[in-house]
């Protein structure tokens, strides 16, 4: 019901939206729940595991119950604290876990049987019969479990990540928020507050306060005001500081365009990470239930937010309202709602000795021990001293007391300490580095007490961040003192519920510390208490009371269960903004890529980079047909490939050729200049960790490739070489993969096709087989290394970068008119394969230079990383897997890499396993399928048969193991 | 998180590339026995608190000592482990 | 105290009255034939199989904290036998069989689900290696099935198959593969030890371990000294710390793994899922709340927490790979502290100590190796020799070079397992 004249926002401009699908008229500011409240609607949701009705119970971000969907199709977003959805025109609600109604909901049936639901009920039954499990149960328990759902949709919506950095972040700008920032801001430091409303003020905005002899939300605005006028100061509204990290990184989550429309522009949501040197948390304090019998009926509500809604959205929760507390605040509630012309039933105060100066029934030292109304409240028992009364009541408001927010503070571990005075948790000194608590969040509950305690954190971070605080003149305010008198269970017929999300009751936490689950974790984790949605922000400090009473055992000694970020639920659209598609990683492309593009190649990802996988030309219908064609072209005429995605480090210094000595198995300081050597590294543990090439271009300089997957990898550790064993070494590393656009021209006519080309034309003697040499190619210098991976006599010419898509489509016009082209990926994996050749496929970490054949390319004669751990006896023992060819015994189909390998007449099983392929291919050159692959003492057993066995596949064949060479082992063409 | 790099200043985490402890950097000489390698290699002191590891600061290329302590997380500062080394 | 479905409804009908507690709390006794340092999954299974399969009685477990405190109470509940390597097979494929049978066993639902794990690939070379962990798997007597495109797409219609930065190929498929509730499994061994005599002491932080001529004594704690035939460490996440009490140095560097859990949603995602290219991996929970985590945080901690960059890191991976899950909000998340060895694999051994035993090195694989762990380590323990699914998990691996198990291949820097 609205009251005119009450509250902050402007009634005159409506603004409607759906509930259900019922319209429903708001008006500009309220929220949901105001909004609903406005209409009389109390029932807004179902509870979790019985599906009782629920209501409203808060007006901020730690409602329990009214949680909804808003929006449909993919931009439906389930689970939203309708006390936080700002209405605008058009806005869908819709309630949630109901069917098929939320007036008239089947499985609330679930109520019925709750006497064989309690906690934990599910870990005693439904074992028999196990298979019942995946097919019946939890299919069942799956069903009902669950709140909103999720659209099934792909996000259609914007989401963004910043980031921010800043001398002090304020968190919450309630009185104590604000005048820590203001303290802060005049004395010169850079300020960002943030304040998860979307207007700032806190608790000024629900409440009839003066300060200096003005409302509380006008000292408010005018503080606000003053804040944005300053340079050094961001506000950022409708933030949520949600969580605390290392080094003074905060998270926060910004709703920056959920109040309005999604218009495809504006983010919904964007993700913070504020970097700050110190923090002040402001965020004040929660109020708390009390667990009375049947505490949960809609229309049962914190008192806090029955003000709230009506100071601030001049909203009556109720037409006849009681008022339940025990603590002098909750008077604040029946004063503010007679003043507004509310029927106030009745003022209950279970403190006996409670002073209660007000107009209206008050009933002190009584207990509410009874409710009713079965979709919203009706009528509520009161025990007084002398019996029991019952009033007819449609809104509760309850005030157990209030609970610090401290729960920032607790995430790095640290624990808040007891405070008998205000029976809650309140944060120590030090538990996050560089934040300081202040105002109702530090324990401090009174207006002038929140206003000095926030100026005093505010002048203390100026001071630390060496800026100095002029004299605050302190607000006048109110400093009413904060007396309760403690009130945790009301016993009477009916569950007392605590955790109203996961509908769990005293009745469940006395069972689990019956059954010795008397750990707060092991209650909390038998119970499901806090494990809902508001994470026990309404109901942890309660429930605790509760175990503590049932184990006999103080509440600060029974301690509290782990605070853990974030503090509202972040949506994983919002930090992983950025990342939906191709935004997951970057994108690499080589200089011939539109060139590849343009002849058709589909591009595969190779890492970060995309590379060709094979040029399909008119005719061919399988990419076998082309990949075929590729080989023999490179056999018998020339192809081209781009080969500058592999890592190319330049290394520079007196010292390259001992640097290299140490990182290589084998010499690299014998090499001479103007050539080319294969090289072997290994990790320290003696496994194979790259292979490539290490060209010399002078006595101190080289320049060294490595695969393309490990090319960061290999200059990291090349670094750490440097720089951590050997900086006794003078040498300088750069990576010059990036600089250098590089293509293998490869086959018999590759020398005919190049001296075509390079201004000064090349033979045998001028450069030789592992050769190279500086090389002028129309004009642009480059390098040219007469290097090969296919087995061909082939080259590698690399000219800077900027030329190397002019130079890629010259190399293949030139190549097709020598009746040769492109290839890609697939045939230089074929060709490499038919040399024996290997990759990661074969070095993929757990082989060492013995297993692939290699360990003769261990010098003895120096020591160089990974050559002690090689030497291990299980390294070297001849049954290890070691590298095989594998060529089938007559027809196969085909052979699969993934395959194990077996005698031939083995079973198949792994207590007979005697290896697996890595590679495999059609070889139009040797017209045969092979394969490589490890084989225990392999070297030992060519000639023999086995059975290459997949499951996964159903292929099976038997190969003879061979060596791994296929094809032309005497190396004649490299050099012909 | 934020991590010291010494030539670029305190930066954000996502930009090192971490390694383990800084016992790596006591490579034994080639001659000590195999098990005294093995050791170095897979044994850690891996203490609750303070500590100094490796870490890679992957813009600048600096490999670097950092003094840290894997209980609360604070990092006290790097020094180059080449200056370490020295 | 048996459980039963009607042993529910009969207490529901009489007000749940007769409920007894589910284990004892007793006082440490002066001396016990075998004390098990850490009252984890690991420890918990062992003193069950110790009582259970070995007939032993005089067991104490004890526990810095309550029961249940470590990883076990903080994971992702995965639970597979999807390894490739020799050693890990047998070991894994005997854990899961374990599993399979594990409600009727304990008398305690430990929700184990077995509703398919699903391992994606990327690119035709992860699709080779998993086809050899497939046929692994199947050589043990385990199943893998490999899904194409298309097959991935009738088991996950809700993958980004059109826009993703690095497509799904396949994947590898093990329908066996699942999931249990973690806190269950802890409680349901916990209960059977309690049951069999095991006195289980929680709040008892140990302080030393006594040695005298190489033969262990007995250990002392923050409840007094407790001599003891044999002891045995299995507090994985302290491995070091406890370890460093008997003079050891382990091959454990520690390190955090995050994990994050949304608010509860109706059915969406029915498998375990796990994206190849990017460390995410996914399942939704009984309660309706999205289960997920990534890589480690990678730098060594004991912090039990961890930090946005590699948070963030999982939510773009979610982003990219499903982002059908966009508008779910995570809810909480946390840390664990992982013990990670020099080959990701676990390490199951005597000591050179006489009657000190080791089990730690679980690396983030250790919830699923519950069962496993703890029937071998018992019979290690009781036997004095190693089980047989067991046997490779030695702590001298790494001295021989011999039996490493490294199924990354990433080699023996510990965090990059």
């Amino acid at each position: 019901m609205r009251i005119a004249g009450k509250g902050l926002i402007d009634t005159s401009k409506t603004v409607s939206f759906s509930f259900d699908g019922r319209r429903i008229e708001g008006a500009e500011g309220d929220t949901v729940t105001s909004a609903l409240l406005a209409n009389d609607i109390r029932l807004v949701a179902r509870s979790f595991k019985y599906h009782r009705p629920r209501g409203i119970l808060t007006a901020g971000s730690e409602e329990p119950n009214a949680l909804v969907t808003t929006g449909s199709g993919a931009g439906a977003e389930p689970n939203v604290r309708a006390t936080m959805v700002e209405i605008h025109e058009g806005l869908e609600v819709k309630s949630q876990n109901r069917w098929p109604s939320l007036g008239f909901d089947v499985l609330s049936v679930n109520d019925l049987a709750a006497p064989f639901f309690g906690a934990g009920f599910y870990y005693k039954t439904f074992m028999w019969p196990g298979a019942l499990w995946e097919k019946l149960y939890e299919p069942l328990i799956r069903r009902a479990a669950g709140l909103g759902a999720l659209s099934g949709d792909n996000n259609e919506d914007r989401y963004e990540r910043a980031y921010a950095f800043c001398d002090l972040l304020v968190i919450g700008a309630g009185p104590a928020g604000l005048m820590a920032a203001l303290t802060a801001a005049r004395a010169g430091a850079d300020v960002i507050l943030a304040d998860e409303d979307s207007r700032m003020g806190g608790r000024l905005l629900a409440e009839c306060e003066e300060i200096d002899g003005k409302p509380g939300h006008i000292w408010a605005a005018e503080a606000v005001a003053e804040l944005a006028g300053m340079e050094n100061v961001r506000l950022m509204p409708r933030t949520t500081v949600t969580g605390a990290y290392d080094q003074g990184t905060y998270g926060a989550l910004e709703r920056v365009g959920l109040h309005k429309a999604a218009d495809g522009h504006l983010p919904r949501e964007c993700f913070w990470r504020i970097v700050a040197r110190r923090s002040i948390l402001a965020a004040g304090a929660l109020e708390r239930p009390i667990a009375f019998p049947d505490n949960d009926r809609p229309g049962i509500m914190n008192a806090g937010a029955v003000r709230a809604y009506l100071n601030r959205w001049g909203v009556a929760a109720g037409k006849r309202v009681a008022v339940y507390g025990n603590n002098d605040g909750a008077h604040q509630t029946a004063r503010d709602l007679m003043d507004a012309g509310v029927e106030v039933a009745a003022v209950i105060d279970s403190r006996k000795d409670a002073s209660v100066a007000l107009d209206a029934p008050v009933i002190t030292g009584g207990r509410v021990i009874a409710t009713s109304g079965r979709l919203g409240l009706e009528e509520i028992t009161v025990a007084t001293g002398s019996g029991q009364e019952r009033l007819k009541v449609d809104c509760l408001a309850v005030s157990g007391g209030w609970n610090p927010t401290v729960h920032l503070a607790c995430h790095m571990n640290g624990r808040p300490v007891w405070d008998e005075a205000i029976q809650s948790f309140v944060p120590k000194a030090g538990m996050i580095p560089g934040m300081e608590a202040a105002g109702a969040a530090n324990g401090v509950f009174s207006t002038a007490g929140c206003l000095a305690d926030g100026a005093k954190a505010g002048e203390a971070a100026a001071a630390d961040l060496g800026k100095k605080a002029s004299k605050t003149k302190m607000p006048k305010a109110s400093d009413s003192a904060y007396r309760l008198e403690p009130l945790w269970v009301v016993e009477g017929k009916g569950r007392q519920w605590l955790d109203f999300q996961n509908d769990v009751t005293v009745k469940d936490v006395r069972l689990a510390a019956k059954e010795n689950y008397r750990s707060v974790e092991h209650m909390k984790r038998y119970t499901t208490q806090g494990m809902a949605p508001d994470q026990g922000k309404n109901s942890n400090v309660g429930a605790l009371a509760v175990l503590a009473d049932a184990t006999g055992r103080g509440i600060p000694e029974t301690g509290t269960t782990t605070y853990r970020p974030p503090f509202v639920p972040v949506s994983i659209a919002a930090m992983g903004a950025g990342a939906q598609g191709k935004g997951f990683a970057p994108q690499r492309f080589t200089t011939s890529h539109a060139a590849s593009v343009e002849r058709g190649a589909p591009m595969i990802e190779a890492g970060m980079w995309y590379r060709p996988s094979y040029f399909p030309r008119p005719g061919e219908k399988t990419w076998r047909q082309a990949c075929d064609r590729e080989v023999t072209m490179v056999r018998e005429a020339v192809g081209i490939c781009d080969v500058s995605t592999l890592g190319k480090i330049d290394v520079q210094g007196p010292d390259a050729a001992a640097f290299l000595d140490f990182v290589y198995t084998n010499t690299m300081s014998t090499l001479p200049v103007g050539k080319v050597r294969y090289g072997l590294m290994l990790r320290e543990d003696g496994h194979v960790m790259d292979d490539g090439t290490c060209a010399r271009f002078g006595e101190g300089h080289f320049v060294i490739t490595t695969t393309t997957a490990a090319a960061a990898l290999v200059m990291r550790h090349l670094e750490f070489v440097a720089q951590g064993l050997r900086p006794d070494l003078d040498v300088q590393l750069v990576s010059v993969t990036e600089q250098w656009a590089q293509f293998g021209v490869v086959g018999p006519k590759s020398r005919d096709l190049l001296n075509d080309l390079l201004d000064a034309p090349i033979s045998d003697e001028t450069l030789p087989y592992m050769g190279h040499q500086a090389a002028q190619v129309m004009g642009v210098r480059g390098r040219l290394f007469r290097i090969s991976f296919s087995g061909e006599h082939a080259y590698e010419l690399a000219v800077p970068a900027r030329f190397g898509e002019a130079l890629y489509r010259v190399l293949v016009a030139r190549a097709e008119m020598l009746g040769g082209g492109a290839y890609g990926m697939e045939a230089l994996n074929v060709l490499r394969i038919e040399k024996g050749h290997i990759t990661h496929a074969e070095i993929h970490g757990r082989t060492t230079a013995f297993d692939i054949g290699f360990d003769k390319m261990i010098s003895r004669k120096k020591d160089c990383v990974g050559q002690k751990m090689a030497a291990r006896e299980g390294m070297v023992e001849e049954s290890r897997e070691q590298l095989v060819g594998l060529k089938p015994v007559g027809a196969v189909k085909q052979l699969t890499a993934g395959a194990h390998i077996f005698v031939e007449d083995a079973q198949a099983k792994r207590e007979n396993d005697q290896g697996y392929v890595t590679s495999v291919c059609y070889s139009p050159t040797v017209q045969s399928f092979l394969g490589l692959g490890f084989l225990k003492n392999g070297r030992a057993r060519y000639g023999e048969r086995v059975r290459l066995v997949d499951h996964l596949r159903g292929v099976e064949a038997v190969c003879e193991v061979v060596n791994p060479v296929f094809f032309d082992p005497e190396g004649g063409r490299l050099r012909g | 998180m934020r991590v010291v790099c010494p030539h670029c200043g305190e930066r954000d985490r996502r930009e090192f590339t971490y390694q383990g402890a800084a016992e790596i950097l006591d490579r034994p000489a080639p001659e000590v026995e195999n098990d005294a390698w093995a050791d170095y290699l897979h044994l850690r002191e891996n203490p609750a608190g303070e500590t100094r590891d490796m870490w890679y600061h992957d813009p600048c290329g600096a490999w670097i000592v950092m003094h840290r302590d894997t209980v609360s997380h604070a990092v006290h500062g790097g020094e180059l482990a080449s200056e370490v080394r020295k | 105290m048996r459980y039963s479905g009607f042993k529910v409804f009969t207490e529901g009908l009489t007000g749940n009255k007769g409920w007894k507690p589910v284990w004892r709390d007793p006082e440490p006794k002066s001396e016990y034939d075998i004390v098990l340092i850490g009252g984890g999954g690991h420890g918990l299974s062992t003193a069950y199989y110790l009582a259970k399969n070995h007939g032993l009685k005089n067991i104490a477990v004890l526990e810095k904290g309550y029961i249940g405190s470590g990883n076990i109470g903080r994971n992702t509940t995965i639970v597979r036998a999807n390894y490739f390597l020799p050693g890990n097979s047998e070991f894994y494929s005997h854990s899961l069989k374990l599993w399979e049978n594990l409600e009727a066993e304990l008398n305690y639902n430990v929700m184990h689900s077995q509703r398919g794990l699903i391992n994606l690939f990327h690119s035709d070379g992860q699709r080779d290696a998993f086809a050899r962990r497939g046929n692994a798997m199947i050589n043990q007597g385990d199943d893998a099935i490999l899904l194409d495109r298309e097959g991935v797409r009738q088991h996950l219609p809700y993958l980004d198959f059109d826009n993703i930065r690095f497509p799904v190929y396949g994947a590898l498929f093990h329908p066996r593969g699942g999931t249990a509730r973690h806190d269950a499994v802890a409680w349901g061994y916990a209960r059977g030890a309690d049951m069999r005599g095991v006195d289980l002491i929680q709040n008892c932080e140990v302080t030393g371990i006594d040695i005298e001529g190489g033969q262990v004594r007995g250990v002392r704690t923050s409840r007094g000294v407790i001599r003891a035939k044999k002891v045995a460490m299995v507090a994985a996440g302290r491995s070091g710390q406890v370890a460093a009490m008997a003079g050891m140095r382990l091959p454990i560097e520690s390190h955090i793994l995050q994990a994050f859990v949304t608010e509860g949603l109706k059915p969406v995602i029915h498998h375990v899922v796990s994206f190849g290219m990017g460390h995410f991996y996914i399942s939704q929970s009984d309660k309706g709340g999205l289960v997920f985590g990534g890589d480690l945080d990678f730098y060594s901690s004991y912090a039990q927490r961890g930090n946005l960059p590699m948070k963030e890191h999982v939510m773009e991976a979610a982003m990219t790979l499903m982002p059908m899950i966009g508008k779910a909000r995570v809810l909480r998340s946390w840390g664990g502290v992982m013990d990670m060895s020099p080959d990701g694999s676990p390490i199951i051994d005597k000591t050179h100590i006489d009657g000190l035993f080791v089990n730690c090195g679980w690396n983030y694989g250790g919830f699923k190796a519950v069962p496993a762990s703890g029937w071998a380590y018992a019979h290690l323990i009781a036997t004095g020799e190693p089980h047989e699914t067991a046997k490779r998990y030695r702590l001298d691996r790494f001295r021989t070079g011999r039996g490493i198990m490294d199924e990354e291949g990433t080699g023996s820097q510990h965090n990059l397992h």
